[in-house]
């Protein structure tokens, strides 16, 4: 009796503990939801559920003059598509480079990978900008890609070798003493055993040209060739007029795609998180 | 017998490729005659020019100047632009060098063989052996590049601005020129008082928020997770994707959406608030409850990372333990305490210190939560939130003061990097990597 009382108090206050946090959880992003829906411009409501629902933001944000919504969706597919490929491929190459080979230096250069991400990222922005003014790249979509890129092997590599060191290499001999080149090894044995860790790493690659509006903002210098992050950013500041549910109507289609890509991949998500630090 | 090795290798030492083509290898000795030509056409060119530019930085600033008697502004010599041509006129060098060394022993090699009576490698065989034995080197040269040209470049420039007085609002081209000042701004970030107190007082603020965001989130994680996988909990699934949204939804549209529902006057908390009859707080203007406000939303941010993390591990500990721990009569307590915690802290530890380093540059929270606001009366543009990295991102697109700013940031790495460090040389996957398998 006495364990039984217990035990129901004690699911009784986990079950109460699970639903406060659940609704802390939820309440943002449900709140940002119904304020798009809301009709008006103010961040003021009365209530949560908005009396009436309109959908005349996500009409605004796609017909007004002064935000062409439109087209910076497909100049931010465009950018976070072309570096997530080339950026995988790069991660890749150095990981599997520096998981299946014994060179020279090895070790060092695995520190200086290391340490080179720690960098704050937007100090290099002035010689970037500079150097990219000097390659004539500034206000183009190239550029974005082409630092995306080139950046990724930096985060990504760590994490990559990890999970590649995990694959047993009796498998790379086996195939080498039946007479395959390395590359054949790479395409026929590490690439499919590394699928899960392919596609955590193309979406954190994708999800970082999504989101960012620092580096954008200082090499995009019109308004056509803006990407979201940068346009929600400038919505935000722009204070001429302060739009909430404007903006909220932005922050949904912004979050959409990510936000059901994370939900779906979410086992993924842990494998890589582990994968890179894991300690056995 | 014919000394091959040593007239190759002084060929090529003369000039790249004319070994190889004394090796009888005449298309790599073509194709490296091609580009040590042209290289050496072009640094003869630009060397020069580079290094005067990165010792004087410039001698003379834009000016007025008599052009057929009208006074014109005359463009002079832009200091930064001169010091980034330099640098990248500098590492190709270095690059050309390394390739100079490279071509004069593969020649010398050659040669050796060749006295031995064995014929050189042919174009084929030579793409063959890089591919096949030069793997991983051959793998990296393009990622390495990259990083090279977008990563290192900047930061050896970032870190020479250091020494520089490149800065407003006097010394900024192309108006003026800049010149190198050794380590003054490093000493007057210690020694003038202004400085000195805005660096300690942001650095206190910057390591404080560290401990306690990684130390809230990460026991927040572990509670949570616990909550969920006790035995009798239903829907566990259901509840691990309503804990997982916040982590799901990009910190760019949380955290301004944050931003107004903190909002004092008109957001939904104090609204609340004030529904129940109390006053509002002031969540984002007061100094302390500005604080106490980051580390809040942060737990909001980052308890779910940490929850999966943990219960990824809960799975794997053995459940034999717990048996053999019900069997000696551990209360659920004693159970936690020698069983679930320990295993826990050893699987996640280097996840812990990572993201400890990763809270010190936690630039996204701050910046699009209070962005460092609100702001200290005798602090050099920072705020009372204001971390180490937000308020180096003020100084050097806000306020231009890019030389106090790279001192900074070497400062921050400087800390970041030792930690990061130490803890990966710790991890197995660096140390013991080639006992896994």
């Amino acid at each position: 009796m006495g364990i039984k009382m217990r035990n129901a108090i004690r699911l009784t206050a986990s079950y109460i503990t699970l639903v406060i946090i659940a609704i802390g959880c939820i309440y943002p992003a449900l709140w940002i939801v119904l304020a798009s829906f809301r009709p008006g411009k103010s961040l003021y409501s009365k209530s949560l559920i908005p009396e009436s629902f309109t959908l005349s933001h996500y009409k605004e944000l796609f017909m007004s003059q002064s935000f062409l919504f439109g087209t910076w969706y497909m100049n931010t597919l465009k950018i976070a598509v072309f570096s997530m490929i080339i950026g995988t491929i790069l991660v890749l190459l150095t990981s599997y480079a520096v998981s299946r080979f014994r060179f020279k230096g090895r070790q060092n250069a695995l520190s200086v990978i290391l340490v080179l991400g720690m960098f704050p990222g937007f100090m290099s922005m002035i010689a970037l900008y500079i150097l990219l003014n000097s390659l004539d790249l500034l206000n183009t979509h190239a550029a974005m890609i082409i630092v995306y890129a080139a950046g990724a092997p930096l985060g990504g590599t760590l994490i990559m070798k990890g999970f590649l060191d995990t694959i047993p290499r009796s498998l790379d001999e086996a195939a080498k003493i039946d007479g395959a080149t390395n590359f054949q090894i790479f395409r026929k044995i590490i690439l499919p055993l590394s699928k899960p860790m392919i596609t955590y790493m193309g979406l954190t690659l994708f999800v970082g040209p999504w989101v960012d509006f620092i580096f954008a903002r200082l090499v995009l210098r019109t308004k056509e060739n803006w990407t979201l992050a940068v346009g929600l950013w400038d919505l935000v500041n722009s204070t001429q007029d302060s739009n909430f549910t404007l903006f909220a109507a932005a922050s949904v289609l912004i979050a959409l795609p990510i936000t059901l890509l994370f939900v779906f991949l979410q086992r993924l998500l842990v494998d890589g998180m582990t994968a890179g630090a894991s300690k056995g | 017998m014919r000394q091959h090795r040593i007239t190759a290798a002084v060929l090529s030492a003369i000039c790249m490729g004319l070994g190889q083509l004394y090796n009888r290898q005449w298309i790599k000795g073509v194709i490296l005659l091609i580009v040590g030509v042209f290289s050496l056409y072009y640094f003869i060119n630009n060397l020069g020019d580079a290094i005067w530019g990165m010792v004087t930085l410039g001698e003379q600033g834009s000016h007025l100047e008599k052009v057929n008697g009208l006074t014109q502004m005359v463009a002079g010599d832009h200091s930064i632009n001169l010091l980034i041509e330099g640098l990248i006129t500098l590492i190709m060098f270095a690059l050309f060098l390394i390739g100079y060394y490279a071509n004069i022993k593969n020649a010398y090699n050659a040669g050796k063989l060749r006295e031995k009576g064995v014929t050189p490698n042919n174009f084929r065989q030579t793409l063959y052996y890089i591919f096949e034995w030069k793997f991983a080197q051959s793998f990296l040269t393009l990622p390495a590049i990259g990083i090279l040209f977008f990563t290192v470049m900047p930061i050896i420039f970032m870190v020479l601005l250091a020494f520089t007085n490149y800065s407003a609002p006097n010394n900024l081209p192309p108006a003026n020129l800049v010149d190198w000042v050794g380590f003054k701004t490093f000493t007057n970030l210690v020694a003038l008082k202004s400085w000195s107190h805005t660096f300690f007082g942001v650095l206190t603020w910057t390591i404080i928020w560290a401990v306690l965001a990684t130390v809230t989130t990460y026991f927040g994680g572990v509670l949570v997770a616990l909550l969920i996988q006790q035995k009798g909990i239903r829907f566990k699934g259901v509840w691990r994707v309503i804990l997982i949204i916040p982590y799901a939804i990009p910190q760019l549209i949380s955290l301004l959406v944050m931003r107004n529902m903190f909002n004092g006057q008109f957001g939904p908390i104090n609204q609340y608030l004030r529904y129940f009859g109390l006053e509002g707080l002031p969540w984002l203007t007061d100094p302390v409850w500005a604080k106490v406000t980051v580390i809040v939303v942060n737990m909001w941010v980052g308890i779910p990372v940490s929850m999966l993390l943990v219960m990824s591990v809960l799975t794997t500990i053995p459940k034999d333990l717990y048996e053999a721990a019900d069997v000696d009569g551990a209360t659920g307590f004693q159970k936690f305490k020698i069983i679930t915690l320990p295993m826990i802290l050893f699987s996640t530890a280097p996840v812990l210190i990572t993201q400890f380093a990763g809270n010190i540059n936690n630039f996204n929270l701050i910046f699009l939560l209070t962005n460092g606001n609100p702001v200290v009366g005798d602090y050099q543009y920072a705020g009372a939130t204001d971390l180490l990295v937000t308020w180096l991102y003020k100084l050097t697109l806000d306020q231009q003061r890019y030389s106090m700013a790279s001192a900074i940031g070497i400062i921050i790495f400087m800390i970041i990097a030792t930690f990061s460090i130490y803890n990966y040389r710790r991890t197995r996957s660096f140390k013991e990597e080639d006992m896994i398998q």
